[in-house]
């Protein structure tokens, strides 16, 4: 019972902060922190009694009536593949104060306020369970984070904001007729009219409709993760965002894409998704490859580490239409872990342009002489980009290929050069900035105590799910296999807590024989 | 007339004997302040005989008005608008000179005009309503008549608000040669689906169609729209937005719905288009404006095509989303209006954008009205202007009017655009910080308005429950 509280806490927080702004820039960063700590207490407070919950289907529910006249309540659940979103969500949030902590000087209020607004429109994302809430979340968190990136953004933000606005809320549009359609379906089939998700689950649709109305969905996931023709306005958005704005953007955002993806567009049309798998994987290499290229030719930093993301973003895609525990285990995977290392890359390009005052990679060179702790935070992240064993993205993209290379072994093949690509461009990245010729004399000074301690954190953050998965992925079992279930339509009896790699490992002969005869 | 229909009459007594009583006092003694006090003191008591009357309802004043429950939500919208406007127009005047007191007097005409089309149910009873409105409404543009643009924009709606009578006239005329009938009611049996309809009759509709169309402003009756948005005074700019528009469009639902013109297919599809090319017009043209006003009123075009969506729907649910439509849209409308009269000077209104630079950081909270407004208009959730396109689309989609569902969504992501750029103009930095002093009743009409709009975004329930206790009209 307390899914509600963690949203109502970061509204009224931000509201707060807002207040309090008038008064004191310090008094709202603190606050700000204090309601993000709060958030992020409780979710892990969750995480560690996870196992109290047993084989529910979801931890923690919350249901209540909002329009009742149309089917309309406020449903929120918790359950594995969530609450690691949550404790993500939390994390980079409280991240995002800090590194704005000296960054935004002016109108901090407002700025803590559309920061913590956006936080609860995505926390309700994660949670909502009914489709009319999960669509009013969904366009919650666009306001907001369109003043952050208006108000706070570098040179071209209104530019840039107006793009992001208009893009995800038109694709959110689309979304929302779908939804109504698959409302009308359900409601025309059953007398029932309704748009709690799990009622929805086992609609009867036609072959035809059930195409339309996915194709509805797929607009929002599709632009917002993003995947490849609808990448357009994410090198735009968080190029010119502040750090805090792109930190969200990459780390949270897009996840709000590939969320949707699992837990929406693939169990609510099973058919339809199947039949657009192979698109779906070709829609995810060419992010893969495409993004990588497009990576490789960027000169402005944050330019660059938002075209990763397009590439990283590949991964998910890629696994998600894999359609096995394993790949969707790498999808999850890569949703935390490209959060913390774009996110990590994100704020060193911050930082670098909180001491140079440029985004230009032709101007930057040698910085390491001077910023040897900055220049390993950048060596040791752009490492995690291109998927070093031993940091949590080669867990991740190993899983996803692992997965796929069972669906079809041209895709695996195809996404794996993206993996030689992203090695590429994640060495230039390190070469350009803090090896190799200095470009002009910079006094600057080394990492702060306050950004040794975030970038401690993530580094931290990124070792761990490189080493030791397990977490994650047992957290996450269960919900994969009630999303895998109800796509294969079996009732699966007791998905049991083991791990999605475990159970993959185990039965790896019998899969290996099959795939030799 | 028996007792019970001067009861029922309650409202329009005290609308109609407002003026006359505001004209003596004038005579005795010119004070604005008195004029207004008494002014409000009327309006809240013509909403508060609504009370009285609720319980009579339905009750037929045959064959001119009925007076169902469905009139009396409307004249309960109408008088709760014309409260707001009355302290807007206050505080927008008091500071002008020449004479002020005579506006509140044409107001009530304006609103007693506005009040009857709401329970008309018959011809005569339309065209009187809608003149009584139409000519009070042409002193009403034209009143601060040293200023520029406001002949210009009074002479434009005469001509122009004329001509749509004619029409309205012709097509009545029409009609009554087919049928001998003037009633609502009397014509059911002629549009019904099986029975045809004749091309006199087709013809009579479509004139006052035409004539319905000029008043609410959709194309392409459209044109006079953002000319005397510009032109009339902002109070004015408001009651022509909401109260005119939504008492039109009241009867409009009432009118279709009783002959239940959605079940002929010319009517249809004539109808369709109107509502397409309103969305789109209004809202490709809105993109260049750079006048406030005139932007509101490209809008307004819009939004009038997007309202178009629930006669067609011919649903109980089309009829009550257009009542959650029309509400919405008055609040939002007002805000808007609102902001924008307060920081008008005296010697022009305030719709350039350099009047609303920098706003956010100079007036954070008259910013902030203005905002959620622009957001409702926008139709992004927690404010009223997406719910009640939710049930717009809803009610749309329920009829299977996709391809109308489909082009108002289409169409707000185009709107986006123009009301992001308002507000991006609010927050960019200005040089100068101007501020706005605001009186205490002021602020309470933006703290209501705000409030409703905040509230019907989240809470729509409160509204919805309370359209759910008026049935359709009977």
């Amino acid at each position: 019972m307390i899914l509600q509280h963690l949203i109502l806490i970061l509204l009224a927080g931000g509201i707060i902060a807002w207040i309090a702004g008038k008064w004191s820039p310090i008094a709202t960063r603190f606050i700000s922190l204090i309601t993000v700590v709060t958030d992020f207490i409780l979710v892990l407070i969750l995480l560690i009694n996870q196992g109290e919950y047993g084989q529910k289907q979801w931890m923690e529910e919350f249901t209540a009536l909002w329009i009742p006249q149309f089917g309309i309540g406020i449903h929120l659940a918790l359950d594995g593949l969530s609450l690691l979103m949550l404790i993500l969500t939390f994390f980079i949030g409280i991240l995002a104060i800090l590194v704005s902590w000296k960054e935004i000087t002016s109108n901090t209020g407002f700025f803590h306020f559309n920061l913590l607004w956006i936080l609860a429109g995505i926390t309700g994302v994660f949670l909502s369970l009914d489709l009319f809430l999960f669509y009013f979340f969904w366009e919650l968190m666009l306001v907001p984070m369109y003043f952050l990136i208006g108000i706070w953004g570098h040179e071209n933000r209104i530019y840039a904001s107006y793009k992001f606005f208009i893009f995800t809320q038109a694709s959110g549009l689309l979304m929302f007729l779908a939804i109504l359609g698959l409302y009308l379906v359900h409601g025309n089939n059953t007398g029932n009219y309704t748009f709690n998700y799990q009622q929805l689950l086992g609609t009867t649709i036609s072959p035809a409709m059930e195409w339309l109305l996915m194709a509805g969905f797929l607009a929002a996931f599709l632009v917002k993760l993003p995947a490849v023709p609808f990448h357009n306005w994410l090198p735009d958005a968080h190029t010119e965002a502040p750090t805090a704005g792109s930190l969200i953007l990459a780390a949270l955002m897009l996840k709000t894409g590939a969320y949707g993806l699992i837990r929406f567009a693939v169990p609510l049309f099973p058919d339809a998704s199947a039949a657009f798998a192979p698109v779906g994987m070709i829609l995810g290499v060419t992010g893969i490859l495409y993004g990588a290229k497009l990576t490789y030719a960027q000169t402005d930093l944050k330019r660059l580490v938002a075209y990763t993301s397009v590439s990283h973003m590949g991964f998910i895609i890629l696994g998600v239409y894999a359609f096995n525990e394993l790949a969707y285990q790498g999808v999850v995977m890569q949703m935390i872990v490209h959060a913390i290392s774009t996110g990590a890359l994100f704020i060193i390009a911050g930082q670098i342009y909180e001491r140079l005052h440029t985004r230009d990679l032709n101007r930057m060179g040698g910085l390491w002489e001077q910023m040897p702790a900055l220049g390993s935070m950048g060596l040791l992240f752009s490492m995690a980009s291109l998927g070093l064993p031993g940091l949590g993205n080669f867990i991740a993209e190993f899983l996803t290929l692992a997965g796929t290379f069972q669906t079809s072994i041209l895709f695996a093949t195809l996404a794996s050069l993206g993996l030689i690509a992203a090695t590429v461009y994640s060495l230039r990245i390190v070469q350009k900035i803090f090896f190799g010729r200095k470009e002009s004399e910079y006094v600057t000074n080394d990492l702060s105590v306050r950004e040794a301690v975030v970038m401690g954190v993530m580094v931290i953050t990124i070792l761990f799910t490189g080493l030791y998965p397990k977490p994650v992925t047992d957290t996450v079992a269960p919900a994969i296999s009630n999303i895998i279930g109800a796509k294969e339509n079996q009732g699966r009896s007791e998905p049991g807590r083991q791990s999605g790699a475990v159970i993959y490992i185990e039965t790896l002969p019998e899969k290996l024989k099959g795939l030799n005869n | 007339m028996t007792r019970l229909d001067f009861l029922c009459l309650l409202p329009f007594l005290i609308i109609a004997g407002a003026p006359v009583i505001i004209m003596l006092v004038v005579t005795l003694s010119r004070n604005f302040k008195i004029v207004y006090g008494l002014s409000l003191v009327m309006f809240v008591a013509a909403f508060l005989s609504l009370f009285i009357i609720m319980s009579h309802a339905p009750h037929s004043l045959d064959p001119l008005l009925i007076i169902d429950s469905y009139g009396i939500l409307f004249l309960g919208i109408i008088y709760f608008a014309a409260i707001l406007i009355s302290i807007l127009s206050y505080d927008y005047l008091k500071n002008h000179t020449g004479e002020r007191e005579e506006y509140f007097i044409i107001l009530f005409v304006a609103v007693l005009g506005a009040s009857v089309l709401v329970v008309a149910e018959h011809f005569i009873s339309f065209f009187l309503g809608l003149e009584t409105l139409s000519i009070s409404l042409y002193l009403l543009i034209a009143y601060l008549k040293k200023r520029d643009y406001t002949i210009e924009a009074g002479v434009k709606f005469l001509v122009i608000a004329s001509l749509a009578t004619a029409f309205l006239l012709f097509g009545m005329g029409l009609i009554y040669a087919e049928t001998g009938a003037m009633s609502f009611r009397e014509f059911i049996p002629v549009t019904g689906k099986s029975a045809g309809i004749s091309p006199l009759m087709l013809t009579g509709f479509g004139l006052i169609l035409a004539g319905i169309g000029f008043k609410l402003a959709v194309v392409p009756f459209h044109m006079w729209t953002p000319d005397i948005y510009q032109g009339a005074p902002v109070p004015v700019t408001a009651f022509v937005a909401t109260i005119s528009k939504g008492a039109v469009m009241a009867l409009a639902l009432r009118l279709f719905f009783t002959i239940r013109g959605f079940d002929n297919n010319a009517l249809f599809i004539i109808l369709s288009a109107i509502s397409i090319l309103s969305m789109f017009t209004g809202n490709l043209l809105a993109l260049r404006q750079t006048n406030m006003k005139r932007l509101l009123a490209y809008s307004s075009i819009a939004h009038m095509g997007y309202l178009l969506i629930t006669l067609l729907a011919g649903t109980d649910s089309g009829i009550k989303a257009a009542i959650f439509y029309i509400v919405a849209y008055m609040i939002t409308t007002l805000g808007a209006f609102a902001v924008i009269s307060v920081l008008s000077g005296q010697e022009r209104d305030a719709d350039q954008p350099e009047d609303l630079k920098g706003l956010f950081w100079s007036n954070p909270w008259i910013a902030s009205v203005l905002t959620l407004a622009l957001l409702s208009l926008a139709g992004i959730p927690l404010t009223a202007g997406f719910i009640s396109k939710f049930f717009l689309v809803l009610a749309g989609v329920k009829s299977g009017l996709w391809l109308l569902a489909f082009s108002l969504i289409i169409n707000s992501v185009i709107s986006l655009y123009y009301y992001l750029r308002i507000i991006k103009t609010m927050f960019t930095v200005a040089e100068t910080k101007k501020s706005f002093p605001l009186s205490f009743s002021t602020n309470i009409v933006l703290a209501i308005l705000a409030a409703g709009i905040f509230f019907l975004g989240i809470l729509p329930s409160i509204l919805t429950e309370f359209i759910n206790k008026f049935p359709s009209f009977n």
